[in-house]
Order: C-alpha cells, then sequence, then structure tokens
C-alpha cells in the first residue's frame, strides 16, 4: 500500500485518478490494473468513501481493471445543492452510468457494492437504462430498497408468528436508520463526538483492523450521506417498484455476523434475480476490510466465471449443503487417506472447497485428491507428511502458504488406536500413541493456526477428539488420554482465538466403521492375538456400521455454526450426557472388561 | 479369464454343465432387456415406469416367472441413501433427470433357469459414475481369484470391502437383505401359475429356502453375508455376486453369474459364467483406449 496522499486519503499503489463531470457534481474515480482487462466497479456504502475498497482492489489489480469512485458528497468527490434531494437513486444512476461510460466505454463493467454502494447496485441492476452496461452485480450488505419493501408487505400482509418475528428482528437492526432521518443531529452528531470516535468503534465492535481507514473525510462523508437515507428509504419503502428484476447475474454475499442486516431479508431473492449465487460470510459488516482475500477470490471467481463462459462448470446441478459458505476455501484435512478424513476432505470437496489431503499414507491421500476434483473441489492437492513430525509439519505449511495459500479451515483428524490396560502399556506405545494424536493436532494448531492468526482474516480448526476424552475404560487408557487432551486443548484455543474470528471446534465421533480398528495397536498380547483383536473389533464397528460420511457431515456443520463440543452419534451423545449428569455411572462401566 | 466357457462346460458333468448353457441364455437375455430399457430412458421417467418396462420387455420374450421382480434406482437411491427399510428398495415415483445415475436390477426366470443381473448406467455424462463403474473392475478380479483359492465367504466378503474402502467408496451390498454381496441362484421349476410374495418369485423363493435348510445341516449358507454362517469355502454352483459401490449419493453395481466347481483344478473351480457382457466389453473398451 502506498503512502498516504491527499487530504488523508490513502490510495492504492499504482492508482491513476481522474474526475468525471455529471449532474452538477464532480465525482472523484481511481483506476488500477491494465485498461484491456475486464473492469470491476467498487461502489461503497454509508458512512464510507472509495478507500473502503482499498485491501480488495489491490487484490483485484493484477487480474483486472479496477474502478473505484467516491459517491457525491463523499470522500473528495463534490456534494449536491441543495443536498435534499439531491441523493436521489435516479441521480446516484446518472453517475454510475457517467463513471462506467468514462472507464470502459465499450465493454459493459462488473459491479461489485458494499452497504449502500450495494443498495445502489441493486437500482442499476435492475432499471432498464443500466441494460447492457453491467456484465454482472456482486453485492454485499446492502438489498434493494424495493425488494426490501416487498419484503416488509409481504410479511405485514401475513403476520404469521415467524413472518412478525423477521420483521420486528430486521425493525430492531435498523435503528440507525430512524435516527437519520431527525433533522440536524445525525450531522451535528457526524461532525462531533460520533465523528472522532467513529474509528475506534469500528476496531472494537466491527473488528475492523486499524489502519488508514476511515479516512479524514469521515465527519463530512456521514453527514452528507445521511440525504442517502432521507432522500430514498421513505419513498421506496412506501411505493417499492413492482419490476425490479436484476438483469444481470447477481452473486450475493451474505455476512452473517452482519448486525445492521437481517440474513432473512435475501429469502427468496430468486425470485428478483434469476441468476442468483448465495455466499456466505462469517464476519460482520464492514467485510471489505475485514475479509479482503475471501472476497477478492469470489469477485475474481464470479467475474472470471461471467468473462469465460467456457470456464463455467458445464453441469447445473444444484449447489450442494454448505455450498455458500466453503466454495472456493482452502481446506487442510490431516489423516485424509481413509476414514473419516477421507470423508471429510470428500464432504468439502463438494461444497466446493479446494482440498489439501495429507496423510502418512501416500497412495491413499493421492486416490482422496483425485477423488475429491470428481466430486467438485475446484483445485485438490495430496500431501504426503506424518503429523508427528514437526520439521514436515513446518515445512508442509510453508509449502501450502507459498503455493495454494492460507488455510482457511483445519481439520486436524489424523490418529491412531491403542487399546490394551495401563500396565501392559510401555513406554514405546505411550509415545506413538500421543505423538500422533496429541502432537498432530498440536503441531497443526500452532503452525497453521498461527498462519491463520496473522493472517487477520478468520478460519476454522477442527480437532477430531473421541467419545474416549470423556468416556473412561479400563480398555483405552493412552487413547482416552490423548483424545481428553485435544478436547481440553480445543476449548483453550478457542478461547484464545475466539478474538481473531477463528473458531475451533472438537469433534467426538464415537463409533464409527473405520479402519482405525484394522490398523489399531493391542498392547499385552501376542502378534496372533493383536490380529485376532483387530478383526473382531473391526466386525464389531462394521456392524455398528456408523458411516464415516454422517461424521463429515457433523464437521461441516460444526464449521459452519461454530460449535465448540461436537459428539457425533448416539452413543457419543450419551456418554457426553452421562459424564455430565451420571459420572458415577460412567465409572462403574469403566470397571467393565469387554470381550473381544 | 476370458478362456472359452464352452468348452468347460463340456467338461464338467451332471446337473450343473448341462444346464450353463441355460443360464447364460436367460442371463444374456437379461442384460439385452437391461440395454433396451436403459437406451429407452428420459428425463422424467419415473423408477416405477422403468421396472415396468424391463417386466413388459421380458414378458414379451417368454418370461413367467421372477426370482425377483424388477428394480430401478435413480439418482442418489443408487447408493441406497438413507434406506433402512427393505420396502424402499421397490421403485418408487422418483422422476429421472439429465445426469443422473440409474441402476436396473432385474431376476427372470426363463425355460426354467433364473439369472440375476444389475446393469448400472446415467442419463447422458455422469463421471463418477464412470469412476465407480471402472474401478469395480477389480472388484471383479478380487472375486474370482479369492473363490478360486478356495478362501472363506466370509473373508473374501470382507476383503472386498477393504478394497472398497481403500478406493474411497462404502460397501452399499450391506443394505441388501442380510448384507449379501452374493446369493445362490438355482434352476426353478416350471408352473402354470406363479406368484410372488414380496417382490419375490415363490418358487426361487422355495429353492433357497430348501438350500438354506440342507446349507444349515451341512454347515453352508447359499447368502454370500458378512456374518458367521458365511465362513465356509465356496459350496459348488451358482453365485449371483454384486459388490455394490457406493459414493456420496451415486452408487454402481453388476450383478452376474459366477459358476462355482467342485473340481480341484483352480481354474476350472470357479468362472464367470460369460465374459461377454456390458460391464466386462466396457472395460475392454477402455483399456484398449487407454
Amino acid at each position: 500500500m502506498s503512502g498516504m496522499s491527499g487530504a488523508g486519503a490513502m490510495e492504492p499503489a499504482g492508482a491513476r485518478e481522474r474526475w468525471v463531470r455529471t449532474g452538477g457534481v464532480e465525482l472523484c474515480v481511481v483506476e488500477l490494473g491494465e485498461r484491456d482487462r475486464p473492469t470491476v466497479l467498487l461502489v461503497h456504502g454509508y458512512p464510507d468513501s472509495k478507500e473502503v475498497w482499498t485491501e480488495v482492489a489491490e487484490r483485484l489489480a493484477t487480474r483486472f481493471h479496477v474502478v473505484l469512485y467516491d459517491v457525491r458528497g463523499h470522500g473528495r468527490s463534490t456534494a449536491p445543492q441543495p443536498l435534499r434531494g439531491g441523493f436521489t437513486l435516479e441521480k446516484l444512476t446518472d453517475d454510475f452510468l457517467a463513471v462506467a461510460d468514462a472507464v470502459s466505454p465499450d465493454r459493459p463493467v462488473h459491479l461489485v457494492g458494499h452497504d449502500w454502494g450495494s443498495v445502489q447496485g441493486w437500482e442499476f441492476a435492475t432499471v432498464g437504462r443500466t441494460e447492457g452496461r453491467i456484465a454482472s452485480f456482486t453485492s454485499m450488505s446492502g438489498p434493494s430498497l424495493d425488494h426490501f419493501g416487498h419484503w416488509i408487505r409481504k410479511r405485514m400482509a401475513r403476520p404469521t408468528p415467524r413472518a412478525a418475528a423477521q420483521l420486528l428482528g430486521q425493525g430492531a437492526k435498523s435503528w440507525y436508520v430512524y435516527m437519520l432521518h431527525t433533522p440536524v443531529l445525525p450531522e451535528l452528531a457526524w461532525r462531533g463526538p460520533l465523528g472522532k470516535r467513529w474509528p475506534k468503534m469500528l476496531q472494537r465492535v466491527e473488528k475492523v483492523p486499524a489502519g488508514s481507514y476511515p479516512t479524514a473525510s469521515l465527519p463530512s462523508d456521514a453527514a452528507n450521506g445521511a440525504w442517502l437515507y432521507r432522500d430514498n428509504v421513505r419513498p421506496r419503502l412506501r411505493r417499492p417498484r413492482s419490476d425490479a428484476y436484476a438483469h444481470v447475474p447477481v452473486q450475493l454475499i451474505t455476512p452473517t455476523g452482519d448486525a445492521f442486516l437481517s440474513e432473512r431479508l435475501y429469502d427468496g431473492l430468486e425470485r428478483w434475480a434469476p441468476d442468483l449465487l448465495r455466499r456466505t460470510l462469517p464476519a460482520k459488516h464492514w467485510i471489505p476490510r475485514t475479509r479482503p482475500d475471501q472476497l477478492a477470490s469470489w469477485i475474481t471467481e464470479f467475474v472470471t466465471a461471467r468473462e469465460e463462459p467456457a470456464a463455467r462448470a458445464p453441469e447445473q446441478k444444484a449447489p450442494a449443503r454448505y455450498a455458500d459458505r466453503f466454495g472456493g476455501q482452502l481446506v487442510l484435512v490431516t489423516g485424509a487417506a481413509s476414514g473419516i478424513g477421507r470423508a471429510t476432505a470428500f464432504a468439502f470437496a463438494e461444497a466446493g472447497a479446494r482440498v489439501v489431503a495429507v496423510d502418512r499414507d501416500e497412495e491413499g491421500a493421492a486416490r482422496t485428491a483425485d477423488m475429491a476434483r470428481l466430486v467438485g473441489a475446484p483445485e485438490a492437492w495430496a500431501e504426503c507428511v506424518d503429523v508427528s513430525d514437526e520439521q514436515a509439519m513446518e515445512k508442509l505449511a510453508a509449502k501450502v502458504a507459498a503455493e495454494y495459500g492460507i488455510v482457511d479451515v483445519l481439520v486436524n483428524n489424523a490418529g491412531i488406536g491403542l487399546s490394551g490396560a495401563f500396565l501392559d502399556t510401555t513406554a514405546e506405545d505411550w509415545k506413538k500413541v500421543l505423538d500422533v494424536n496429541l502432537w498432530g493436532v498440536i503441531h497443526g494448531c500452532r503452525i497453521f493456526g498461527k498462519q491463520m492468526a496473522e493472517r487477520g482474516q478468520g478460519g476454522h480448526i477442527v480437532n477430531t477428539a473421541s467419545a474416549a476424552a470423556y468416556l473412561p475404560s479400563r480398555t483405552l487408557p493412552a487413547y482416552s488420554t490423548s483424545k481428553a487432551a485435544v478436547l481440553m486443548l480445543s476449548e483453550c484455543l478457542r478461547a484464545e482465538l475466539a478474538s481473531k474470528s477463528i473458531g475451533v471446534s472438537a469433534i467426538c465421533p464415537g463409533i464409527v466403521n473405520t479402519n482405525i480398528t484394522a490398523t489399531s495397536r493391542f498392547a499385552g498380547v501376542d502378534e496372533a492375538e493383536e490380529k485376532r483383536r483387530q478383526e473382531r473389533s473391526s466386525r464389531l464397528y462394521g456392524l455398528r456400521n456408523f458411516p464415516p460420511e454422517k461424521v463429515a457431515d457433523a464437521i461441516l456443520r460444526a464449521v459452519v455454526r461454530n460449535e465448540a463440543v461436537v459428539p457425533v452419534t448416539p452413543e457419543s451423545k450419551g456418554a457426553l450426557w452421562m459424564s455430565r449428569f451420571a459420572p458415577r455411572a460412567l465409572r462403574r462401566i469403566a470397571r467393565l472388561e469387554p470381550r473381544l | 479369464m476370458a478362456g472359452d466357457t464352452r468348452q468347460r462346460t463340456a467338461l464338467h458333468s451332471g446337473r450343473l454343465s448341462a444346464g450353463l448353457s441355460g443360464f447364460r441364455e436367460v442371463q444374456r437375455l437379461s442384460y439385452e432387456c437391461a440395454e433396451a430399457v436403459a437406451a429407452q430412458l428420459r428425463p422424467g421417467v419415473t423408477e416405477r415406469e422403468a421396472a415396468r418396462m424391463q417386466r413388459e420387455w421380458l414378458r414379451d420374450r417368454g418370461v413367467r416367472d421372477w426370482f425377483h421382480l424388477p428394480f430401478a434406482w435413480f439418482g442418489d437411491r443408487t447408493a441406497f441413501t438413507n434406506f433402512r427399510f427393505p420396502l424402499q428398495f421397490f421403485p418408487t415415483n422418483r422422476r429421472l433427470e439429465p445426469g443422473m445415475p440409474f441402476i436396473l436390477d432385474m431376476a427372470p426366470v426363463y425355460k426354467g433357469f433364473s439369472a440375476d443381473i444389475g446393469y448400472s448406467g446415467s442419463l447422458g455424462l455422469n463421471p463418477v459414475q464412470d469412476r465407480l463403474m471402472a474401478d469395480l473392475r477389480a472388484h471383479r478380479e478380487l472375486i474370482l481369484e479369492q473363490v478360486r483359492e478356495c478362501r472363506s465367504l466370509r473373508e473374501i466378503y470382507e476383503d472386498v470391502e477393504r478394497l472398497m474402502n481403500r478406493q474411497g467408496y462404502a460397501n452399499r451390498h450391506r443394505a441388501y437383505p442380510f448384507g449379501v454381496i452374493a446369493h445362490k441362484i438355482d434352476r426353478v421349476k416350471e408352473r402354470r401359475w406363479s406368484p410372488t410374495a414380496f417382490g419375490f418369485g415363490t418358487q426361487s423363493l422355495k429353492g433357497l429356502a430348501s438350500d438354506a435348510l440342507h446349507g444349515h445341516r451341512e454347515g453352508w449358507s447359499p447368502l454370500w453375508s458378512p456374518y458367521h454362517f458365511s465362513d465356509h469355502p465356496p459350496q459348488p454352483g451358482l453365485w449371483a455376486v454384486e459388490p455394490h459401490l457406493g459414493f456420496r449419493g451415486t452408487g454402481a453395481k453388476f450383478e452376474e453369474i459366477l459358476v462355482v466347481t467342485d473340481s480341484r483344478d483352480p481354474e476350472e473351480s470357479a468362472f464367470w459364467l460369460d465374459d461377454d457382457l456390458p460391464h466386462v466389453r466396457r472395460w475392454a473398451e477402455e483399456e484398449k483406449a487407454a
């Protein structure tokens, strides 16, 4: 990023500035990237200026001709005189067309809007006079006022409990809209104490990283921008247009933690935007500041697919569950050559994630990567690494970061089984099981977690613990100890990483039909007896026949909902319940010796 | 493996060898039916309609009795997703859509000989199912090899399951009644009236039941399952073998007759009844293309 320029404005490196005169105002426009590339036009929201896009624009500029402009009355653009009536959506559409004609006279532009930029974008994408000037529209955190008007009407007309709850929920989130409709007071507040405190509030409440944003023009941006609401909200909500159909493909990016907009606002949006691609992001309102990497990658993917129709996936299959959440994300799974790890890799692949399959078993990992591509992963790689080898894990992390990117979801799943009485378990046995089950998880969390935290754009870590973590037994002392450690590690890490928007989940599967039984070590018995017990336990697990795919589904759900501890099978849930409410009964059961 | 079975047939003695050509004829007829019906499948056709098409096709060619009535599974029903009750195997009103995988499974009795076949395909391209079908080849080879080695059926079952897991698939024949990968089939007496019960021909069920009774006394079972009662070497006779792979909502299987004899020569102890079947031809073509 370049240093400050102008009145405290920060402009991305290589930016070219120009001015566009239209409808009595002068708009400050900035261009990045080569002009012959497809044009991506970024429109900012309220109370912002084009600098809200700096991080995203820099990332997009390597592939596209990126254009930003200050909306009239914001940043360095001039304000209309008088202000009242100068911010109607019709006038904003004139501005957009003027900018689009200036920067890309021959080709339609790819429109991206955040907050009020998105509200405007919906207007641009649904009115007739922009047809042929827009190639695609990416909307974040800003509904069409017309759609919103219909949304309210529909729920008012039939106020079922659910509809009423949705109305009240959004009504409460819109408190600031009512405030902005009072005369003079908002202006006074923004030019006074609120304007001064706003940057700190953004950092504290919205987790926007500190830096040169917001710019020095914030008080006047916010004061002028109040007219966006006053000029448009009431008329549009009272008489929403009935023809507000999008004539372009739309990508809708919804941050799930948005304090101002309910996710429910977009229910049934397919009616208005037939070509709709949904994305969700666990983040708060200011995603252009907090999640620039993810936005840049989704915008790139969406725009590229529209520019090169051949690059679009040929099949028109219904999108898999959670495809909105994991599409294009980088997921690394350890122990991915079989069982739960493999099923998890496939589940993420089906949701459109890019998958790194890590395992000691090179052939198995390669097969997983191969099949992952087949079920929908845009890219998948196999890496042969022993998770207990710290050096190898460091090397893996460096390679992944350099070649594939920073991991968005890490699944520390690799584990081995060890059964046998404590007094029969040798120190060597202990070391082996702790090395993989505990140290493997520690290395993963430490090395990849650090990368995630340093990037500062959130992420998620899933650790595969076990029902044995809270289920004492006389047959699995070492295994249970290692898994109990993983469970507690996950809980502690969850507390620590919460402030960095990184979620941590511990999965406790229970008895699942995988090959862990066939490779388990049985301490204190000879080889023949070990083999017999492996076969016997495999058969028992086979009879139970709980498929690893269901565990994989639970893992995806846990990431989406950011769950802390997830027991999967009924016996695992039952054991968790008993460990809380009937620990003595569990201790009695632990004394029984199962015959294998 | 692809040796001339006719020559072999001549070597066998008794009831079995005389009948092999009859079994081969009905198996071929069934696969012809599967291919004919598959070629007629269009978007919007339901499972019930596909099952009826098979039934009528075979009826027109003289089939009057069934080991079981034809089944048809579309979409994720090919992998038996969420199957809990045997009734869920029966054809439903699920409609075929472009790209959807399907499986046709039928077991007609023709001139007193029965066959049981399974045919997997998809409406248009389905790369996932193509991969599953290609990977089934290893199972056909593994099963034959291990039967020739006279290993216990239960162990073979487990080895097949292990191979499936290694390939990344789920074992879906476990969803069949008794989790069978195969069952014995035999000649069926032709009667004027041949009713079915729950989709199965009563004559064939009677044969299976009597086999089960004999087997129970002698320590073998006509059902090739993962359970204790299949812990015996392959029993001479005809086995309809049906390994069924499942992978995230897509399933694929083949089903054909494996002949097991009491010959000591491994080549003669077991062989596939017919090597000129759609899936075998498909593998040969793939091999040639590669």
